[in-house]
């Protein structure tokens, strides 16, 4: 068979991650440090598992509905409310999804027809590109700059918008940069927004991840933007419940109708069991969220700290759990620097350019580490940053 | 005082001042004098490393005794929980809610010291009831650290 003529060009014309040869590469090395993984070293809440547990005893192994629990819903509707302001019903406007990604999926899905033109605000996740393309929409990147603090400004986003935009895919507080997007800042955007037809996908997945002193705000929260709003969210990064594929998207019925209806041919229904689990979380995982961001609040302090000290400069990042600091005065590219990080030291970063044109120049250095893995790490950046000192001397 | 530090050197007590003061946002100059302070106050009392003795092959052993008192009219337990601790073997001693009174962790190099330290030092003492030992056959998590090898990073994903 010639594959290569049989599959789906849209789909093989797909660039894999840049960077996966790199990691499998790390990958056969022993004794790597790595700052790599995206994803909470703490495990779930214990008393979130046991739900777990108790609903496969009690037999909850069936289908859920097709937009999920409706205990769930309810829960979600409310922790919403209460969190972000806004109110959700949770018949119409709520779906229940596999994990964040799959509610970003089937939002653009929904929305997106071919030739539609999608704004995706970079340095971001890499899945937003190819579901674009997937869907047979055009992305149309939007870079922001550091010394905007990575946050998309009103003129960026004008300066992109053709008669064809359909969709601004908002990703904040953001993966790789930390970046968050204050209430001035939302606002200025909605501003901008309010004038067209475009509906946003707010990406709010580390929505509990915020280290400014003040809660999250919504785009959706805003006056007029609930009903030109997907916002998607989840359990895993909350609540590290990576592995239990929850999440859920939150937004105007007859968006979250015609996204129930992907989903339902996709998915069916969202995992029972974690659906369950999820309640639970909600219900009482109040302190555990607390407790686990002062944690990550701890370690971004040590590794931010940690790179400035040893001479990069470092963007505070105010959400998530990463940092990203610039390498520009080392002279190296971003990939360069991770690949001779990791030969000469064993210890691994992510190129920022796997996350889009604009992430040159910086390392995603993820801290769902320990502080004493965390200060393995700065140490051998800092001997290795060392070395390259001296051989541009020599 | 500073909850902050307080609560990382309760994870590690050997971090540094450096360490300390870019984790908990504070100055050098002000970890210094907090923990200063706090150690004059009384509010830290020491710092010791958590040790896995059952690796030792002079490991030692220690056990749980509960003892029933009979509380002293106007100094209650307090008396005899001073003389208790005043004993080498003893590591530790509480009083406690529910079905005994005292608490008191003893240390020893064998269960038959530790068994006759208890026959012989704590079961006579004037107001002590009774005894109960219970001997640590194995700890799996001290002072919060865990005390079983083996944990890795089962992580695999690389792009989230």
């Amino acid at each position: 068979m010639d594959y290569e003529r049989i599959i789906n060009p849209v789909v093989s014309e797909i660039k894999p991650s840049g960077i996966r040869k790199f990691f499998d590469i790390a990958a056969e090395m022993d004794d790597i440090i790595s700052l790599g993984v995206g994803e909470p070293d703490f495990q779930t809440p214990w008393h979130i598992r046991q739900a777990g547990i108790n609903a496969l005893q009690n037999g909850k192994t069936r289908y859920t509905a097709n937009s999920g629990l409706k205990e769930l819903r309810e829960w979600i509707s409310k922790y919403i409310e209460g969190k972000l302001s806004v109110k959700y019903d949770p018949l119409s406007e709520v779906l229940v999804t596999v994990g964040g990604s799959e509610g970003i999926d089937a939002a653009v899905r929904a929305l997106v027809a071919p030739d539609d033109e999608v704004l995706i605000v970079e340095p971001s996740f890499v899945c937003y590109e190819p579901i674009v393309r997937l869907a047979g929409g055009v992305p149309v990147v939007i870079p922001t700059k550091e010394e905007n603090n990575f946050r998309l400004t009103p003129d960026e986003l004008k300066s992109r918008i053709t008669p064809k935009t359909k969709l601004l895919v908002l990703p904040y507080p953001g993966n790789p940069t930390g970046a968050v997007m204050e209430r001035e800042d939302l606002e200025r955007i909605a501003e901008v927004l309010k004038e067209t037809d475009i509906m946003v996908i707010s990406d709010e997945i580390y929505s509990e991840l915020t280290y400014t002193g003040k809660p999250h705000v919504s785009l959706a929260s805003l006056d007029g933007m609930q009903e030109r709003t997907v916002v998607i969210n989840g359990f895993s990064k909350s609540y590290s419940m990576t592995g239990w594929r929850l999440g859920y998207a939150l937004g105007p019925a007859p968006v979250i109708k015609q996204m129930t209806k992907i989903h339902q041919f996709g998915i069916m229904s969202s995992p029972t069991v974690s659906q369950y689990a999820a309640v639970e979380a909600l219900k009482n995982g109040e302190n555990d969220i607390e407790a686990m961001r002062e944690e990550y609040n701890t370690r971004r302090r040590l590794i931010v700290g940690g790179f400035r000290k040893l001479g990069l400069e470092c963007f505070e990042p105010l959400g998530a759990f990463y940092a990203f600091p610039c390498i520009k005065s080392t002279g190296l590219s971003s990939e360069e620097f991770c690949e001779r990080l990791l030969y000469s030291k064993k210890v691994a970063l992510v190129p920022g350019n796997a996350f889009g044109e604009s992430g040159e120049g910086y390392v995603r250095a993820s801290y769902c580490y320990s502080v004493e893995h965390i200060k393995e790490a700065l140490k051998r950046v800092g001997e290795f940053l060392e070395e390259l000192k001296n051989e541009n001397k020599g | 005082m500073n909850e902050k530090i307080l609560k990382l050197l309760s994870k590690n007590a050997r971090y540094t001042v450096e360490d300390l003061a870019v984790m908990a946002g504070l100055s050098e100059a002000e970890v210094k004098s907090e923990i200063a302070e706090m150690e004059k106050d009384g509010l830290i009392r020491g710092y010791k490393a958590v040790i896995d003795w059952e690796r030792l092959d002079s490991a030692k052993v220690s056990a749980i005794i509960e003892l029933k008192v009979e509380p002293q009219p106007d100094a209650g337990f307090e008396q005899i929980a001073e003389k208790i601790k005043e004993f080498g073997e003893v590591e530790s001693v509480y009083l406690m809610s529910g079905g005994f009174d005292l608490c008191v962790i003893v240390k020893g190099r064998t269960f038959q010291e530790v068994a006759m330290f208890v026959a012989r030092q704590l079961a006579p003492m004037q107001y002590v009831i009774s005894t109960a030992t219970h001997f640590i056959l194995r700890r799996y998590k001290d002072m919060d650290i865990e005390l079983i090898d083996g944990k890795t990073d089962d992580r695999e994903t690389m792009l989230l």
